[in-house]
């Protein structure tokens, strides 16, 4: 497809989730308590849609992936939230 | 148009999903054993899963005209009882001479766990042993990248298990090169929040070709669409490609994968 094909078929959807995000960011700054790391995790993978480089969608992920290469000694749970917490203390 | 859906959990999908399915071009249905969405008390309960996977579920299928084949073993989530695991391992190969059974999977991890991996080679020393086909569940959202690498470990420590005919299931833009460049099979799990849209899977697969790569539904009991690998041929489609490539990978590559069993057999 040419770049405009794309645009023809795609943009109106990605406008849409980016007015979602948008919207999703300004509901929680105007809830009352803290944050927790999911928050900042978004944050952090927010400017790596500015990059040039093919590949956005694999660095986003990437940024939200637990990094680390050792096996848990047990399960916390069973489910995933979709960012990672951190190192367990 | 014609598909085979290499993964969908239909025990916990309704007969008119069969029917819709049938109707959109299903040609065969596959169902890797997975968790109930609650833990199983005893490996009681996992005999009767497999009974309902080896007898029932073809039945139900077959009302429609539509092969229902399956894939055994006891889930990561419930792995990390080691005891429990390995009562449930031990049932296993009184199954794998039922008509419909293609393998052992969904295996993989959780939370990648020590436990986990340890029920995780043991299923794969089942499937060597018995020369069977895998199928592999990778981990969800941030645990996935950790799980493949560690999984990957674990195959490629085994010298038994040939690459070509095991499938890692669920990968994403940040997984996928890393299984298909190890000479692995890559599924593509497609779901409205987690994992894969069509788009997302159409895009990876046209960077990352559609040599040994299948799409799958996986739809289950929570949301997920039943519909979802015709609606990528779909989406396919409207990017211009045309009716043998989408064939080819919607029909030919999940068929030259899973005749590697000689059970798989559909007309």
């Amino acid at each position: 497809m040419t770049r405009q094909q794309v645009l023809d078929l795609y943009f109106m959807d990605a406008r849409c989730k980016l007015i979602e995000l948008a919207a999703f960011l300004d509901r929680v700054e105007r809830s009352d308590g803290e944050a927790d790391f999911r928050l900042a995790a978004i944050r952090e993978a927010l400017p790596l849609l500015q990059s040039v480089q093919q590949d956005k969608a694999k660095a986003v992920l990437l940024s939200l992936s637990d990094p680390t290469n050792e096996p848990l000694l047990s399960a916390p749970g069973k489910g995933a939230c979709g960012a990672w917490p951190g190192a367990p203390l | 148009m014609r598909y085979i859906e290499p993964h969908a959990h239909m025990v916990s999908r309704t007969t008119s999903d069969y029917e819709a399915m049938r109707l959109a071009g299903c040609e065969a249905v596959c169902e890797p054993a997975f968790w109930a969405g609650f833990d199983r008390s005893s490996a009681d309960g996992f005999y009767d899963y497999f009974c309902q996977l080896t007898d029932y579920e073809p039945k139900r299928a077959a009302k429609f005209g539509l092969p229902h084949f399956c894939w055994l073993c006891i889930n990561p989530k419930e792995s990390e009882d080691m005891v429990l695991a390995r009562e449930v391992l031990a049932l296993i190969p009184g199954f794998l001479e039922r008509p419909n059974v293609l393998g052992i999977g969904e295996i993989g991890l959780n939370k990648n766990t020590r436990n986990e991996l340890a029920i995780l080679e043991e299923h794969i020393d089942l499937a060597a042993r018995f020369n069977q086909l895998i199928l592999v569940h990778t981990p969800h959202l941030e645990d996935k990248l950790k799980g493949t690498k560690l999984i990957l470990d674990l195959l490629q420590a085994d010298s038994r298990i040939q690459p070509g005919r095991v499938i890692i299931d669920h990968v994403e833009e940040h997984t996928v090169s890393l299984v298909l460049d190890a000479g692995f099979w890559a599924g593509i799990t497609l779901y409205p929040e987690s994992k894969a849209t069509p788009a997302r899977a159409v895009d990876m697969v046209e960077r990352a070709g559609m040599q040994n790569i299948w799409l799958n539904c996986a739809c289950d009991w929570g949301r997920s669409e039943p519909l979802a690998v015709p609606q990528t041929a779909l989406e396919m489609r409207r990017r211009g490609h045309s009716a043998k490539a989408v064939d080819d990978l919607i029909y030919g590559n999940p068929l030259r994968f899973l005749s590697q069993s000689p059970r798989f057999r559909i007309e």
